[in-house]
C-alpha cells in the first residue's frame, strides 16, 4: 500500500496520458469508423473492396504490432515524424494513429452490422423522393444506424481505452502501463499498484458502460 | 449453482497443489543446505541481456552472470558438483521469486539498492557496473557524458536508467535536457542506435558491453561512468548464512584470477574498462 501512495502521483499522471490518448483516438477512430463503413455500404464496388480489405487486414492484425509498425516501420524507416523536437511526442502521434486506424475498422464493423438494422424500406423511400446516396446515408440511414449500434461502440471505446496500455510498442513509454513497469524495477511487482490501476480504470471504463446502456434503450428506434 | 460449485473445487485442488509444491522445496533449512544435501538448486538469471545471462534455444543461459552463478554454486557445495536448473528472472519478478521460493539464488544484474534491502537479502556484490553510454562507433560530438544534453537517448520500458541523465539528484544524477525517445526493451534501443534513430543509449556498462560485443566495431562506450551499481547475489530475506559463503566464495573467485578470467572472456573484445579487484563486501543483513 505504501507503494502506491508513494508512487501514486507518477502512476497518476501516466494514467492522465492514457485518458488523453483514449479521448484523441475516440474521436479519430469514430470519425474514420463512419467513413469505412459509408464505403463498404456504398453502391461502388471499388469503395466496398477498398473499405473491406482496410476491415479485414487491421483487424485481424495484434494491435502491438500496428504500433511497432507504425514506429520502426513508419517513422523509423520511411520517415513519418510528427516532432523532431521531442521524440515522445512524435511517439504520441505514432500512437494516435496507430490506435486510431486499429479501431476504427472494429466501429466501421459495429456501425456496419447497425446498418443491417435500417430496414431496406427506408433506404428505398429515400432513394425514391430522390435523395442521393450520400445524403440517404447522411440523413436516414446512419442516424438510425447509429442509434441501434450505441452499446456496441461503448464496448468498442471500452475496449480502446483499455488497449492504450499497449501505447510503448509505439515508443510513448510514459503512459500507465509504463510508468508501472519502471516502478516494478525498483520496487519488485506490487499486487497494490496492480489494483490502483485496476480502479482507475474501472472509474472511467464502468460510467462509458452504463452511460452507453442507458442512451441506448433511451434513443432505441421504435419500430 | 452447479457449475460455481465445480469451479470452486477445482480452485481448492489448484491451490492444494501449488502448497504442496511449495513444501517439497522447504526442507532445507536454507540455500546453502540444499546445495550441501540435496546437491540442487534453482539459479534465476536474466534470459535476454547478451554476455550477462542470455537463453539461445533450449540450451542453457550463458554470460558473465551464469559463470559467476556456476562459480559460486559450486563453492558453496564445497567444490563438489551440483544440478543447476535455470530460471528466467525478469527485472521486475525478482523479489516475487525469492520470496515464494520459485528460485533459490538470483545472479541478474540485480543492483543492491536501499529500496531493495528491506525485501531481499543480497550476498555480494560480485561487481561493480557503471551506467555508462554506448554510441555508433563513427559518431562524434559525444566523447563523455555530459554531451549527452539536447542528444537523444532512448528510455527502454521499465527501466530508470534515462532518469539519471535527465533529472538532477537525488533521483537522478546529471539533469540533462537530452531528448528520450521510447523503446520497448534495450535490444530496440540498439536497433534504433544503429538505424541512427537515436544518438547514444545510456545504462549499465555490462549491459550496453554486452550489446556490443554481439557487433563488434559497430558501438563505441564511451568510458566515462557516472554511477555505481553495485549488482548483488539475490537470497531469500534473512538468508544470512548463505549469504556469507557467498561472500567467502566471491572473495575467493576474484582471489584466484576468476573473476578476471570471466570478465576476459565476456568483455574482452568490447574496449569496456573493467576492475581488477573484488569490490568491497556490504555485510549480510
Amino acid at each position: 500500500m505504501d507503494e502506491l501512495i508513494q508512487y501514486g502521483p507518477e502512476l497518476f499522471s501516466g494514467f492522465l496520458k492514457n485518458l488523453l490518448l483514449s479521448v484523441l483516438i475516440g474521436f479519430f477512430s469514430l470519425v474514420v469508423g463512419t467513413i469505412l463503413a459509408a464505403m463498404r455500404v456504398s453502391p461502388t464496388p471499388v469503395l466496398r473492396a477498398a473499405g473491406a480489405t482496410y476491415v479485414n487486414v487491421l483487424r485481424n492484425t495484434p494491435l502491438t504490432l500496428v504500433l511497432a509498425f507504425c514506429y520502426l516501420g513508419l517513422s523509423d524507416t520511411l520517415g513519418l515524424i510528427f516532432s523532431t523536437e521531442v521524440p515522445l511526442t512524435n511517439s504520441f502521434w505514432l500512437a494516435v494513429l496507430g490506435m486510431s486506424a486499429y479501431t476504427s475498422a472494429f466501429v466501421c464493423e459495429a456501425l456496419r452490422s447497425g446498418v443491417n438494422t435500417v430496414p431496406m424500406g427506408q433506404a428505398e423511400a429515400a432513394r425514391a423522393i430522390g435523395l442521393t446516396f450520400f445524403q440517404s446515408v447522411r440523413l436516414i440511414i446512419f442516424p438510425q444506424a447509429f442509434r441501434a449500434v450505441i452499446a456496441p461502440l461503448g464496448s468498442v471505446l471500452i475496449a480502446m481505452i483499455k488497449n492504450t496500455t499497449v501505447v510503448a510498442a509505439a515508443g510513448y513509454t510514459v503512459d500507465v502501463a509504463a510508468v508501472m513497469r519502471e516502478t516494478f524495477d525498483t520496487t519488485g511487482v506490487s499486487i497494490p499498484i496492480f489494483i490502483g490501476i485496476v480502479l482507475a480504470f474501472l472509474v472511467v471504463v464502468l460510467p462509458i458502460g452504463w452511460y452507453t446502456g442507458w442512451l441506448s434503450r433511451r434513443l432505441a428506434v421504435a419500430r | 449453482m452447479q457449475i460455481r460449485r465445480t469451479g470452486a473445487v477445482f480452485a481448492m485442488a489448484a491451490m492444494a497443489a501449488g502448497l504442496a509444491a511449495c513444501g517439497g522445496g522447504d526442507s532445507y533449512a536454507n540455500t546453502l543446505e540444499k546445495v550441501k544435501g540435496a546437491k540442487e538448486i534453482t539459479v534465476g538469471t536474466k534470459w535476454d541481456q547478451p554476455s550477462i545471462g542470455l537463453k539461445k534455444g533450449t540450451a542453457d543461459p550463458e554470460g558473465f552472470d551464469v559463470d559467476v552463478a556456476k562459480y559460486v554454486v559450486k563453492e558453496l557445495a564445497g567444490g563438489q558438483d551440483v544440478k543447476i536448473t535455470w530460471k528466467e528472472a525478469p527485472s521486475s519478478n525478482r523479489e516475487a521469486l525469492l520470496q515464494n521460493g520459485t528460485v533459490d539464488i538470483i545472479f541478474a544484474t540485480y543492483s543492491i539498492t536501499e529500496a531493495r534491502k528491506p525485501k531481499v537479502t543480497f550476498g555480494g556484490p560480485y561487481i561493480i557496473a557503471h551506467q555508462d553510454t554506448m554510441v555508433r562507433a563513427d559518431a562524434t560530438g559525444i566523447s563523455k557524458a555530459t554531451d549527452l544534453k539536447d542528444k537523444r537517448i532512448c528510455q527502454a520500458q521499465g527501466s530508470n536508467s534515462y532518469k539519471r541523465i535527465t533529472d538532477p539528484p537525488p533521483d537522478g544524477k546529471l539533469g540533462l535536457p537530452a531528448k528520450l525517445v521510447g523503446a520497448s526493451n534495450y535490444s530496440e534501443c540498439v536497433q534504433k542506435l544503429s538505424g541512427g534513430n537515436l544518438d547514444a543509449v545510456t545504462t549499465d556498462n555490462l549491459i550496453l558491453a554486452g550489446f556490443s560485443a554481439q557487433e563488434p566495431g559497430k558501438y563505441k562506450l564511451l568510458n566515462d561512468p557516472f554511477t555505481d551499481e553495485k549488482y548483488g547475489v539475490g537470497l531469500k530475506k534473512g538468508d544470512k548464512a548463505t549469504c556469507e559463503a557467498v561472500n567467502t566464495a566471491i572473495a575467493k573467485m576474484w582471489q584466484d584470477g576468476t573473476a578476471k578470467q570471466l570478465l576476459e572472456k565476456w568483455y574482452g573484445k568490447t574496449g569496456m574498462e573493467f576492475p581488477t579487484s573484488a569490490p568491497p563486501a556490504e555485510g549480510c543483513a
